[in-house]
């Protein structure tokens, strides 16, 4: 290898080593750190009584409710505002991408719910629908109280996610709808295609790439759920996620080991959830970045 | 231009004004429901309507006058700005070589900083809740700091390489053949090429700092370092007969503000650095 190549592979690897250091000490050793306290039965409050447990902080987790029924509402969540989102998100995108006039309000308007803070949007949303402060049930004439109730709490806890994120959904999406060819539609419009056809046939198709993309970020965004689950409910009447779980545990109940194996635990869900839309649907995201 | 071609007839001009003015609405609803909020007397909050009958700035001089939320503000500023500016710094040394040097294990950061961008935080909090207490971290602006910066690191890299990718490189050649020195053509050709990008980067660093709240709650404790949400979600009223409903709306309004004004002065930019990684990467 010539010298000259050789030192700019060195100044290649020096200029990304600060960066690279920096996630690894954040990411990669906290989580291996993680499945070694998760092998311990170990609580802050009892330091002394540390022990080696081997796998029974996981037997333990997976053998309690708690955790199915809290895997089973993040599925929930996940599942409910993502769909919506999707749906509304191509809508949005659509009406940014067609609008002649508005075109700056409509994307500076969807910019504000991406730009405010989760607490925020949780606490408005959790204001509008209680029955003390909000306006939602003089609006309607109900007396519902709305985040005391399951699967009513689960429906303000997905129309706040969606209200929050539809934006950068619909924004990914807007960039993929920009790639389509107009010459394409046009050509399909001279064919006799109506406005669904060529939708259904044309546009969706050559967005498949970015809708995918989309899917795949907002899926683990919202497996990932907190602050608006905390904020809303605290996980309480069943309307625990599986990371309100993990705090509890480590951060409430000062449980680490334990606390450690649900961490553990929804790390691998994200990993099963990336490595299904990697593999299964062909996500690639790594694209042309030889550059 | 995106009418390609098409001409558009009048139902459908009408329906995208509806879909305008809707799309509209649906963004600024919530805003506009808890500035109402905040508005209120405290005597009007159960008042179940949805903007306030008379106008009261009571709960702002409140929470200004209460120690805790100028000391959250002060540290979800500081905080942010510095993960903000180390992170940038970071992400260009990285982005820069891996879109201008010849070097194995590029597609390796890039890849290892998407994982990374999907990681779930929940997952090292005990970790770094348990170390950080014993080297004292716990509780502090560095400890906040870092983890903020490392969590931000991919996102920078991914924005900062995608805008690295369309500066034209060779012009630092052309300024230094026509008599410019290194510094010169530094400073006047490449870095007002870099700016916007650098710029973009450092907005959306700074909204995912600012935005925290499970690193917050779990790696602080007290006015030292407890953040603007974390701040806000443990409100407590000013008696024990009193709900912080109108305090906890001030307090949303005055960290929403800022934010709802720097979307809209850099609307496109955030646009294009937001889609700018994901979609064309």
């Amino acid at each position: 290898m010539k010298p000259r190549a050789l030192s700019e592979r060195h100044l290649g690897w020096l200029l990304c080593a600060p960066a690279v250091a920096a996630m690894l000490l954040v990411t990669a050793w906290p989580i291996l750190y993680a499945c070694w306290l998760s092998l311990f039965h170990y609580d802050l409050r009892f330091p002394e009584q540390r022990a080696f447990v081997g796998l029974a902080n996981y037997l333990s987790v997976l053998g309690s409710g708690i955790w199915w029924q809290s895997l089973l509402n993040t599925l929930i969540v996940t599942a409910g505002s993502v769909t919506v989102e999707l749906v509304l998100g191509l809508a949005l995108a659509l009406v940014m991408h067609r609008a002649v006039f508005g075109r700056r309000s409509v994307r500076a308007a969807i910019l504000v719910p991406y730009g405010i803070i989760t607490v925020v949007a949780a606490l408005a949303w959790k204001f509008a629908f209680d029955p003390t402060t909000g306006f939602v049930n003089a609006l309607l004439g109900l007396e519902q109280p709305w985040l005391t109730d399951r699967w009513s709490a689960f429906f303000v806890i997905i129309l706040t996610e969606i209200w929050k994120t539809t934006p950068f959904m619909a924004l990914l999406l807007l960039a993929g709808l920009t790639l389509v060819p107009g010459d394409l539609l046009l050509a399909a419009r001279v064919d006799g295609a109506n406005a669904l056809q060529r939708f259904t046939r044309i546009t969706l198709p050559l967005m498949k790439p970015a809708i995918l993309v989309a899917l795949l970020f907002r899926t683990l965004d919202a497996f990932r759920i907190f602050d608006t689950v905390y904020v809303q409910t605290r996980g309480a009447h069943a309307t625990e996620s599986v990371s309100i779980v993990g705090y509890n545990t480590l951060i409430t109940r000062l449980n680490l080991g334990l606390g450690s194996a649900v961490s553990v635990l929804v790390f691998m869900g994200v990993l099963i959830i990336a490595l299904v839309f990697i593999k299964g649907f062909g996500v690639s995201m790594t694209r042309g970045d030889e550059g | 231009m995106t009418a390609t071609g098409m001409k558009q007839n009048t139902m459908e001009r009408v329906f995208l004004s509806c879909g305008v003015v809707i799309v509209v609405i649906y963004a600024l609803f919530p805003v506009v429901w808890i500035l109402s909020l905040s508005l209120k007397r405290s005597a009007d909050l159960n008042d179940n309507r949805l903007f306030p009958g008379t106008i009261s700035l009571e709960h702002y001089r409140a929470i200004f006058a209460d120690i805790q939320f100028p000391a959250a503000l002060w540290n979800s500023l500081g905080i942010a700005s510095i993960a903000t500016s180390l992170a940038v710094l970071l992400a260009m040394f990285a982005a820069y070589a891996i879109v201008r040097l010849r070097f194995p294990g590029k597609r390796w950061i890039l890849g290892g900083a998407l994982s990374i961008a999907m990681f779930p935080p929940i997952a090292i909090i005990g970790p770094l809740f348990n170390v950080w207490r014993s080297v004292g971290l716990f509780d502090t602006w560095p400890g906040l700091i870092l983890p903020y910066m490392s969590f931000t690191l991919p996102l920078a890299i991914w924005t900062l390489t995608a805008f690295f990718r369309e500066i034209p490189w060779d012009l630092d050649r052309a300024a230094r053949v026509d008599g410019a020195t290194a510094f010169q053509a530094f400073r006047h050709v490449m870095a007002p090429l870099a700016a916007p990008g650098v710029f973009t980067t450092a907005i959306l660093v700074f909204i995912f700092a600012w935005n925290d709240f499970l690193l917050a709650t779990a790696l602080t404790s007290t006015n030292n370092a407890r953040t603007v949400p974390a701040a806000i979600a443990f409100f407590t009223g000013s008696s024990r007969f009193e709900l912080p409903t109108g305090s906890i709306a001030a307090a949303s309004v005055v960290v929403t503000l800022p934010i709802v004004v720097m979307v809209l002065v850099f609307q496109r930019r955030i646009v294009a650095g937001l889609t700018a990684g994901a979609v064309k990467g």
